[in-house]
């Protein structure tokens, strides 16, 4: 049985590392509002960027020359996946989720007889799919998002996934994140990026037969050219900025989840402290009686 | 006129700017336009340069892009830029720093990728000290 300095000292440690998750909680609290707002406010620009996108596709779909990030290679043997995590742990099944859905579809790619490539952000992921995977990595990203999430750091994953796949090294791209659902909740979800998903034709036909009428100043092509590649960049910010909200609130809920536990455990101990010295007193007692009446 | 078109400025960042106005100037990659209501349906590239804003007969905003896209259409038109920046906001130092920052990156590019991301960084720069000037002309 444990002596009562230990308990106390038992008591006095899991009291400060209370106070550190509570801490944690109320940073990752302000650190999500912000996250929060930065991915709400990125919102409109990819709907309309996907609206602009959707329209120029619908009339390009199915034309023979359309560029490679529309239209694909042609096969699907070697994929490429984007793993976004976290550079830091303490935060819940944020990171094991994403991990569990990667190692299942490449598993699954790989019985498929694919070649498979990851790209790593986060510095989390990369730790823990290393032992499986290692050889099959090709570039890793860290820090991202430290500072909140910019543009800039988002035009160069990229930047880096365009000019792979212009050297040929895959034919399709396909980020895994998790998606902000609420400060409980995220939703692992995995997004093709390359080649671009066109959406639904009957879609854009709904909005209006005025679709087709545009003009286009270079050429639709050339727009395209541009369009596409500054598309992936947009759906590359998104995704990064859903991961650092999501990571924000899976680690909120897990702080205070760590808070609360410490807490029961507090209770309990000092039950057990107390319980501890009050036997003790007692068994003084009866020495001291006893001892007086033997004599 | 009454007929006011909708104005749209986004940024990857954020919504800047959405609000009805009576025409818009957009550096067009293929020339500036002008977008007034009921202009032709279309969607062009954007260069690096000032859009202006009319309203009641007069320029009423004028805002710095670093190219882009723009979609317009009869009531409607969109500006997704990859950076935007009030014209009347911008400081003659940074401006000076960051075409500093874009001639020397040109210099020191060691792979075409590198070069072309840094030329492209001196134009944007290069756009930016002439929007300046020519607020200081104004």
């Amino acid at each position: 049985m444990a002596s009562l300095k230990d308990l106390r000292l038992r008591i006095n440690s899991v009291k400060s590392t209370r106070k550190i998750t509570s801490a944690m909680k109320m940073v990752a609290a302000s650190k999500l509002r912000r996250a929060q707002t930065s991915a709400e406010s990125a919102r409109p620009y990819a709907a309309r960027m996907e609206r602009m996108l959707g329209s120029l596709a619908a009339s390009l779909a199915g034309q023979a020359g359309a560029p490679r990030l529309l239209a694909g290679t042609g096969s699907d043997d070697v994929h490429l996946i984007v793993v976004t995590t976290s550079d830091r742990g303490l935060c819940g099944g944020f990171n094991g989720s994403i991990v569990r859905s990667t190692r299942n579809l490449v598993n699954e790619l790989l019985r498929q007889g694919k070649t498979v490539k990851l790209m790593l952000v986060g510095r989390k992921g990369r730790d823990q799919l290393k032992r499986d995977f290692g050889k099959l990595f090709i570039d890793s990203f860290d820090n991202i998002g430290r500072k909140g999430v910019t543009f800039a750091e988002a035009n160069a994953i990229a930047n880096r996934i365009t000019g792979l796949f212009e050297e040929g090294q895959f034919d399709v791209c396909t980020i895994i994140y998790n998606r902000f659902k609420s400060a409980i909740s995220q939703e692992v979800t995995r997004q093709q990026l390359v080649p671009f998903p066109v959406p639904a034709v009957g879609a854009t036909e709904a909005e209006g037969g005025a679709k087709a009428l545009y003009e286009y100043e270079p050429s639709e092509e050339g727009i395209l050219a541009e369009l596409l590649p500054r598309n992936l960049a947009i759906q590359v910010f998104r995704a990064l900025l859903e991961s650092n909200a999501s990571e924000q609130g899976a680690r909120m809920t897990a702080m205070d989840n760590a808070t609360r536990n410490a807490g029961d455990m507090i209770n309990g101990l000092t039950i057990r402290y107390n319980r501890t010295r009050q036997a003790q007193i007692t068994k003084e007692l009866i020495e001291i009686i006893s001892g007086a009446e033997a004599l | 006129m009454a007929e006011k078109v909708e104005f749209e400025l986004v940024s990857p960042e954020r919504l800047l700017i959405s609000e009805p106005v009576e025409m818009v100037v957009v550096p067009g990659s293929e020339g500036d336009f002008g977008a007034l209501p009921r202009h032709a349906p279309m969607i062009t590239g954007v260069r690096p340069g000032v859009i202006d804003v009319y309203q009641d007969g007069k320029v009423s905003d004028r805002i710095f892009v670093a190219g882009g896209f723009a979609e317009v259409t009869e009531t409607r038109v969109t500006v997704l830029a990859e950076e935007a920046l009030k014209v009347s906001e911008l400081a003659a130092d940074t401006v000076a720093q960051r075409l500093r920052s874009a001639e020397e990156a040109v210099q020191e590019a060691d792979s075409e990728s590198a070069r072309n991301h840094a030329e492209r960084a001196l134009l944007v720069a290069r756009a930016l000290k002439a929007a300046l000037e020519q607020r200081t002309v104004h």
